[in-house]
């Protein structure tokens, strides 16, 4: 009888034991080694990272580097981060939610003296549609014509939100309007706003799910649908705002992360940003077919009137004149 | 006495809500909590009630953490409002649908045994057991934009109620089971002899057995639909003022940049655990008395 | 007495149906139709659906989905989420049980009502409410910085919270029906409570636990919402399954990869409460 009682505590203290080793255990699973790189970006560029920690694998700095990626918003990745989650290599669609990093020293502030200025792609924003264009959108100005649904996100968690409502606005003043004219074009074009999504990528997966009939986005994001055969056309529509995503390692990244990151901004690993819909920031990276394209031979054409960020004051200015509390989108879109 | 199968599925199921106070031996008499057994037994009892009890505490704290002035702005803002009221409503309705078709198919099971029955008894478990987001895939599957039957309810609330139905399927079938079984027939046989027909023989005699059982299957679905999230999230396109809920806007607020949206999360997180609780709570009284009078 | 349950419901003779009575019947058939017709519109036909959309692409892209890298992390990490978890609640449900039904003492109402809160809590509230404790500005500060929310403890915490009453609720019923003879004997005879609890209790209950851990399971497997806030969507690290199936249709824009991974969850969701059923019904 005592050998039975014995066994039958020995086992529930075995199993006790078992449990708590298994929560220290997932709790230090979480640890880094030199061969991790956490990477923490938007939502976006995951097929372009998935590819590019594959390509990096099979070189000599990358040979058995484990890249473990989250994505999601850029917002909400910039306040994950500054809240505690372990990240090595941060890209963020926005300046912005790099810069949170910066001034709460997380990443160095040199980190835009590289050769691309702590750019790791471009792009622009495009107007996506239903195969076919079957409402004939040709441009900003058809977006508000009644009958359009516009689905974008939301720019308090995202980066493409904030790029897609600049250039709503700004192309109003590159067509020669009035800041009072592009303020209610931006009003009209937030009445035809139809969704609430948190992200780019959801934003694209509401607009593919039947919600709206346009989606703005990045022109990179339309093309990764392409490939991935959804039935969607764009259109580069004449003014347009010169997309700049920024990346960078923490000031706690080890040694994989800052060869990864090397990687990412090297020929080698601009190109496959390119195969997947994004433009180059290495200046001089070749550009081949890209399948997805409008003109897959001709992937990136210029805009007629492409503004930059720079232009209109470098982002802290554009990131309070539109996104502060008293900003100019703050204001319009609770209008 | 023995327990029988769907008894204890509806305990599993049900929480043991409202099962309605059983003939059974009910000298409620226990041990008293001393010696080594009983606290340790209450130490972790204690431990994991801490675990509940102080989250839940920390989001009501957070709600109301800026003063009562912000609270109040962050449910009445229309946006969040909106969602609230279509919330609550498609709550309320599922529970009322569900309060009917429950005692329907619990009624079923039970007095018609028919080929198959126990086909049905296994199916109703099936939502229970899913993880919402498959509950979500799946009705995304049937009634999304690639629908094979042509059906196409992504976007609107009568996809979202439909969502909601069949994550909340089991809880009423499961409460009014049990005691459908262990009614007692003599009243029934009674009435019947006298000359009732069987609808007024339900409607008279069942139906009032059925109450506890039925209200508390009802306030069960209730309290799920109010909070559910992955089930509904893709169905819904969260459209603002239309087919947005509450969860989905807390989780968005969570994403949000600096510590209003967390406030404001915080708020509407309170109005739904404050009608959950108040549906809860109105429910046990209202069992007590019927207990009382029955 | 070993055991308790019987699966086969003692169901009462079907109604005493007098012969001639036309509308009785149809009644009946009509009801049984309703039911029937109801249940199977409601849960049999999209989960048919289901089954079809994801097997429409072809076994060899279903193959692929299962056996993606990042899609064999999440298996991973859903089996330690989940199976601590579990343990977790197995231990406090027979705790929580035992205390409700065999002990007196002030506020044992008030536990009784505690457990079941749980199940009235929306799982996104889950979320929040454990970051508002064990994030960066919770109660713990930096601390726990990490440690607990975007890791998998936090992710464990949140499976523990929402399956908690389950274990308990599926044993207080049979304890109670049980009795407290036996164990009374038991102690008489001079069993102390670690040995009652071996040799009376545990017999007891084993089936309504080994239901009620199969249930538990079925639900930590696939919990979602609360997961989803406090991940921090890390991959093969803080993606469970369901995470990762939200993953595939959110940003892969894999509708395929999706309906894929689902049929597989759903599978084992439906597995383990058969499971459940056949354990119950060997018992007999």
């Amino acid at each position: 009888m005592t050998s039975f009682l014995a066994r039958r505590r020995r086992v529930a203290a075995t199993v006790a034991a078992a449990a708590a080793v298994l929560v220290g255990v997932s709790a230090c699973s979480s640890s880094s080694g030199s061969k991790t790189v956490r990477l923490v970006a938007y939502s976006v560029p995951k097929p372009a990272y998935d590819a590019l920690a594959a390509a990096f694998g099979k070189t000599s700095a990358g040979k058995g580097v484990d890249v473990k990626g989250s994505y999601g918003p850029s917002g909400a990745q910039s306040k994950a981060v500054l809240g505690g989650q372990k990240a090595d290599y941060v890209s963020f669609s926005v300046e912005p939610d790099l810069n949170a990093l910066v001034k709460a020293g997380k990443v160095a502030g040199d980190w835009n003296t590289g050769p691309t200025k702590g750019l790791v792609t471009k792009s622009v924003v495009v107007i996506v549609v239903k195969k076919g264009n079957p409402l004939g959108i040709k441009g900003w100005d058809d977006l508000i014509k009644p009958g359009v649904k516009i689905v974008t996100p939301v720019p308090s968690t995202s980066g493409s939100a904030k790029w897609n409502i600049l250039a709503a606005y700004e192309h109003t003043i590159a067509e020669g309007g009035t800041p009072a004219q592009a303020s209610e074009y931006l009003k009209q074009f937030f009445a035809h706003v139809v969704s609430r999504a948190q992200s780019g990528s959801q934003a694209t997966q509401q607009f593919l799910s039947g919600t709206g009939n346009v989606l703005i986005s990045y022109e990179n994001e339309a093309i990764a649908a392409r490939q991935a055969g959804k039935p969607v056309d764009y259109v580069v529509p004449e003014q347009s705002v010169l997309i700049e995503n920024p990346a960078a390692v923490t000031k706690s990244a080890n040694k994989s992360a800052k060869a990864f990151l090397s990687y990412v901004e090297s020929e080698a690993g601009q190109e496959i940003f390119v195969s997947k819909g994004f433009r180059p920031a290495l200046a001089g990276a070749k550009i081949g077919t890209v399948a997805g394209a409008n003109d897959p031979a001709n992937p990136f054409p210029t805009p007629a009137k492409l503004i930059t960020v720079e232009s209109l004051g470098g982002w802290s200015k554009v990131n309070d004149e539109f996104f502060g509390d008293k900003g100019i989108s703050t204001t319009l879109e609770k209008a | 006495m023995s327990v029988t199968a769907p008894e204890t599925r509806a305990a599993a199921v049900a929480g043991g809500w409202g099962t309605p106070r059983r003939r059974r031996g009910r000298v409620r008499e226990g041990l008293p909590l001393g010696g080594f057994s009983g606290t340790s037994l209450g130490l972790v009892v204690l431990w994991v009630s801490l675990l509940v009890l102080l989250p839940l505490a920390a989001v009501v704290g957070k709600a109301f953490g800026s003063g009562w002035g912000d609270f109040w702005s962050a449910i009445t803002n229309r946006e969040n409002r909106d969602a609230l009221v279509l919330t609550v409503a498609l709550a309320v309705g599922v529970a009322l649908v569900n309060a009917v078709m429950g005692t329907v198919i619990a009624w079923v099971l039970v007095r018609e045994r028919f080929r198959g029955s126990a086909v049905l008894e296994f199916v109703i478990d099936i939502p229970f057991a899913l993880p919402t987001v498959v509950a979500g895939l799946v009705m995304l599957a049937l009634y999304g934009q690639d629908s094979p039957i042509d059906v196409n309810l992504y976007g609107s609330r009568i996809g979202m109620f439909v969502a909601l139905l069949f994550v909340t399927l089991p809880f009423a079938v499961r409460t009014v089971q049990p005691v459908l079984i262990d009614l007692d027939r003599d009243k029934e046989q009674a009435a019947a002899s006298l000359g009732a027909s069987p609808p007024v023989v339900f409607r008279r005699i069942v139906l009032p057995q059925l109450m506890p059982a039925m209200s508390s299957g009802a306030a069960l679905a209730f309290a799920r639909a109010l909070g559910e999230y992955g089930s509904l999230v893709f169905i819904s396109s969260a459209i603002p003022y239309h087919t947005e809920f509450a969860s989905v806007i807390i989780y968005g607020k969570l994403q949000e940049q600096g510590d209003a949206p967390t406030q404001q999360a915080s708020a509407l997180a309170t109005v739904l655990l404050l009608a959950s609780a108040l549906v809860l709570v109105l429910l046990d009284l209202l069992q007590r008395r019927m207990a009382r009078h029955g | 007495m070993a055991d308790v349950l019987t699966a086969p419901a003692n169901r009462p003779a079907p109604p005493a149906a007098n012969a001639g009575r036309e509308p009785i019947r149809r009644t009946a058939l009509g009801l049984r139709t309703l039911a029937v017709g109801y249940v199977g519109l409601l849960v049999l036909l999209p989960i048919g659906v289901l089954v079809y959309q994801a097997l429409k692409p072809g076994l060899s892209l279903f193959g692929d989905t299962l056996t993606d890298p990042d899609t064999v992390h999440a298996y991973e990490v859903t089996a330690i989420v989940a199976g601590v978890a579990l343990a977790i609640d197995v231990v406090f449900g027979v705790a929580a049980a035992v205390l409700l039904v065999r002990y007196r003492f002030p506020g044992r109402r008030l536990l009784s009502a505690f457990i079941d809160i749980p199940i009235a809590v929306s799982p996104i509230i889950v979320g929040l409410a454990l970051i508002l404790v064990f994030g960066p500005d919770g109660w713990f500060g930096s601390f726990v910085q990490d440690r607990v929310i975007n890791a998998q403890p936090g992710m464990i915490l949140a499976t523990v919270f929402v399956s908690l009453p389950i274990v308990a609720r599926a044993i207080v019923p049979v304890l109670e029906q049980a009795g407290v003879e036996q164990e009374q004997a038991a102690a008489s005879l001079g069993a102390n409570a670690v040995q009652r609890f071996v040799r009376v209790t545990l017999p007891t209950i084993r089936v309504a636990l080994v239901y009620g851990a199969v249930l538990a399971f079925a639900r930590c497997l696939g919990e979602y919402g609360a997961v989803l806030v406090v991940s921090g969507r890390i991959e093969g690290e803080t993606e469970t399954v369901s995470l990762r199936i939200g993953d595939l249709f959110d940003s892969d824009l894999n509708t395929e990869g999706a309906y894929a991974l689902t049929l597989v969850l759903m599978v084992v969701s439906i597995a383990a409460i058969v499971v459940g059923s056949i354990i119950r019904r060997k018992r007999l």
